[in-house]
């Protein structure tokens, strides 16, 4: 067995009720390592054969929560959720911050695979060994501020009152959906903690696809053995001190992005991209922290920078309204996407996002869309019941959000996501909606923008993504750059915060690795090897894609048609990206990873990464 | 011996702990070797989402754990002041738990003693992370005539009184 592993797996068929155990072997957890990783694999074995028919939100799908040897270690705790994702018909690994990982892992389990589906809505209580499959029809339909604390008095009194001479419980760590998921909105995410979510991949409308409310958690073992502590120990204080000694994200959140990618680097979303530069000082990290923080540093096992800062909206029209302080993206999704540039309103939306269990990222762009389309008469006051989308206007946007996430009216169209709502809307009103869909492959593209070029994606980073829109996975060459997919989905697949690898060197994750597993791994056989194959498998099944859609690389490994226009206003107005130039290099991209001229990976690449099944399968696509 | 005065305490400002739950890793790997949060002598709870932080030992100044322990495992520690246990002695009957009025001590999650804060002999590492990190919610100070049973209160109680300090008047109903 290899170290750092808790050794086994709980597989849960919520169809049948069945609670087993489930394993795999040292190999694949070297080869795949875990998260991310392990997700794409456990997929591909299970639903590759027919991965075209396998409804997303069917009870054929997989749900998955998974953790890595690094979970716990790695300052900065996280666990992925993955499945075939609802926004992409791929893989997405989606990883949430919390304590679930490492209650998991304390609990004796790696992850757990959710498999069928619930009658009744239910939740899943995980003490150590004991698993149960709890009737949760009395927090169906509740808000995450409700479930949560319903949940937490809960699951404590049920361990009190079994275990009497233990004293105080800890609450378990807790995952669970909203209204949202509990409606399949594609827009809706796995939470933890009222604020945390993993929100790409639209895995909260799986679990409502499955009934599953929650699952709980309370491990009271250590965390697994490691190969030497004394070195983990020292990494863990390696990784701390570096960020320690940086200021911005520590002091500020990544909320400082809000006025430095507004007005430095241009490349914020404003009223659905059709700018990427403000200059609203209102829109400051200082404003925030002057007028909202109530806590200015709030953080996830183990972490040094804690990121969050918690915000309250102390008084006016949206008093009481509570969140961690929006971070970057929310700030831009949720504020300059909608038109909105104070920080009471952004809050307030923020707010309500999380009450629902909606994406504030995929919903911040669908909704600007909607408004966009307000905008040009396209949607009109009877098309939205009644609502006036104008920019700026938070109730407006508040009310869309409450009717996406109960699939009320207009929002059950708009609960289909950006693209999916496009297609429908071009067929209702026979006009080209496309073109203002900031999205790739049905996932909407995160705050950053491409058209200045001074932001960190480069032109041709969704579009040859395998995660699509999602920001914190974006291509890029040399293929072993810090911020390629490839060398993000290592920190996806061992299972940690990426905010926290920064400033350490780049080889340090691998020896962190080493001191975890008793592994050698290297950058090479990582990036070459390892990562690749990981890759390959996540573009085979989102090609595959199905059964409502399917992508087509020559017209869907592109950019959305906005970030062709160009930029209106800043300091960078008139920039634009230049198609030609993009087609080279994306085929420059194909090429280095061992795609053909029309986007699928070739025979001999798959073969020489062992993946002749894969390989078997993609002839149909060539 | 040492007088009384060397004697020390970790006082707290609960309102500001970020939740990173260095101080259990801390804890855990100097009394277990291992990252072990259920086994670590300072837990921190969050039985509100942003209201995190740290319950242990206040070392209340009559010590009622001590006099409620029907087997004599618990001791005070001269030098220190921290709350010894004797887990040979110690019956895991839970009786100081009761008279905690925090119920701050907890049973060890595999083996039958009770855990309680030894201020790791007089060098708290839970303090040592928790100022590594600028964090400053625990400081070692002397041990003075503090009022002591007003920390150690129950986990809902704080969480009750941190949730309205940093939500208002709606903190009440987050619990």
């Amino acid at each position: 067995m290899i170290l750092g592993y808790a050794g086994k797996f709980l597989e849960v068929n919520l169809s049948t009720g069945e609670v087993k155990e489930a394993g795999f072997s040292d190999e694949v957890l070297r080869d795949y390592i875990g998260g991310r990783g392990l997700a794409a694999k456990i997929l591909w074995d299970r639903l590759g054969g027919k991965w075209e028919t396998v409804d997303p939100l069917g009870p054929e799908n997989i749900l998955l929560f998974l953790t890595g040897p690094l979970t716990g270690f790695f300052p900065g705790g996280r666990v992925c959720v993955s499945g075939k994702s609802p926004q992409s018909n791929g893989v997405v690994g989606s990883t949430v911050a919390g304590e679930f990982g490492v209650e998991l892992k304390c609990a004796g389990y790696d992850g757990i695979i959710v498999t069928g589906e619930a009658e009744k809505p239910v939740y899943l209580f995980v003490k150590d060994g004991d698993v149960e499959v709890r009737d949760a029809s009395h927090v169906w339909g509740k808000d995450a501020k409700q479930t949560v604390a319903t949940l937490t008095k809960e699951c404590r009194a049920l361990l009190s009152k079994r275990f009497t001479t233990k004293g105080e419980w800890k609450e378990p760590s807790i995952l669970y959906i909203g209204p949202a998921g509990e409606r399949k909105v594609r827009t809706a995410v796995v939470a933890a903690k009222w604020t945390h979510a993993a929100g790409y991949g639209g895995y909260g409308a799986v679990m409502g696809s499955k009934r599953l409310k929650a699952i709980a958690v309370k491990g009271s073992g250590p965390l697994p053995e490691v190969a030497d502590m004394e070195k983990v120990k020292e990494l863990m204080r390696a990784v701390c001190n570096d960020v320690y000694e940086s200021e911005l994200w520590r002091r500020w959140g990544t909320g400082s992005g809000g006025y430095e990618v507004g007005a430095k680097t241009s490349s914020e979303p404003v009223r659905n991209w059709q700018e990427e530069w403000h200059d609203e000082k209102s829109f400051g990290v200082d404003q925030f922290e002057s007028r909202v923080w109530v806590k200015p540093y709030w953080g996830d096992f183990g972490c040094p920078t804690t990121c969050l800062k918690v915000a309250v909206v102390r008084s006016g029209k949206f008093k009481g309204a509570m969140t961690d302080n929006p971070d970057y993206e929310l700030q831009a999704y949720l504020g300059t996407n909608l038109g909105i540039f104070t920080p009471e309103e952004n809050v307030f939306l923020a707010s309500l996002i999380d009450d629902l269990g909606l994406c504030g990222i995929q919903t911040g762009n669908v909704m600007g869309f909607a408004a966009e389309l307000f905008q040009r008469g396209i949607l009109t006051k009877d098309d939205l019941d009644g609502l006036e989308l104008n920019w700026g206007d938070a109730e407006a946007f508040a009310s869309l959000a409450r009717k996406i996430a109960f699939r009320d009216g207009i929002g059950d169209l708009l609960a289909e996501g950006t693209y999916r709502a496009a297609l429908k809307i071009q067929e209702m009103k026979k006009a080209d909606v496309l073109q203002y869909a900031v999205q790739c492959k049905g996932i909407g593209i995160g705050a950053h923008g491409i058209r200045s070029g001074k932001d960190y994606p480069e032109n041709y980073s969704y579009a040859c993504s395998v995660q699509g829109g999602d920001h914190t996975s974006t291509a890029c060459l040399p293929l072993d750059d810090f911020r390629s997919e490839l060398a993000m989905t290592f920190n996806d697949s061992a299972v940690y915060c990426y905010f926290n690898i920064f400033g350490i060197p780049r080889n340090l994750k691998f020896e962190f690795y080493k001191a975890v597993t008793g592994l050698e791994l290297t950058q090479e056989d990582w990036i070459n090897t390892k990562a690749l194959r990981i890759l390959q498998l996540q573009r085979a099944m989102l090609l595959l894609g199905g059964p409502d859609l399917k992508w087509k690389p020559k017209i869907h490994d592109s950019n959305p048609p906005r970030f062709h226009e160009p930029l209106p206003s800043g300091p960078y107005k008139g920039k634009t990206i230049d198609k030609a130039e993009v087609e080279a290099q994306i085929k420059r991209y194909y090429e280095a990873v061992g795609w053909d001229e029309n986007g699928i990976p070739k025979s001999e690449a798959l073969r020489k990464l062992g993946l002749d099944d894969v390989d078997k399968v993609l002839e149909k696509l060539r | 011996m040492s007088t009384e005065k060397e004697q020390i305490w970790i006082a707290r400002d609960l309102a500001k702990c970020s939740g990173c739950r260095k101080c259990e890793i801390a804890c855990s790997l100097f009394h277990e070797k291992r990252i072990w949060p259920e086994a670590s002598r300072i837990r921190v709870f969050m039985l509100v989402p942003g209201t995190d932080f740290p319950h242990f030992c206040a070392q209340c100044e009559d010590y009622p754990c001590v006099q409620a322990c029907p087997v004599k495992a618990l001791s005070v520690s001269e030098r220190t002041g921290a709350v010894l246990v004797d887990r040979e002695t110690c019956i895991a009957c839970g009786q100081c738990i009761e008279a905690c009025p925090g119920r701050i001590p907890h049973m060890h999650p595999k083996e039958d003693y009770i855990l309680i804060c030894d201020l790791c002999g007089g060098d708290p590492q839970c303090v040592k992370v928790c100022q590594e990190g600028s964090w400053n919610v625990l400081r070692v100070v002397s041990k003075g005539n503090y009022a002591h049973r007003l920390y150690a209160r129950k986990p809902e109680e704080i969480a009750r009184s941190l949730a309205i300090k940093i939500y208002g008047e709606e903190g009440e109903r987050l619990l």
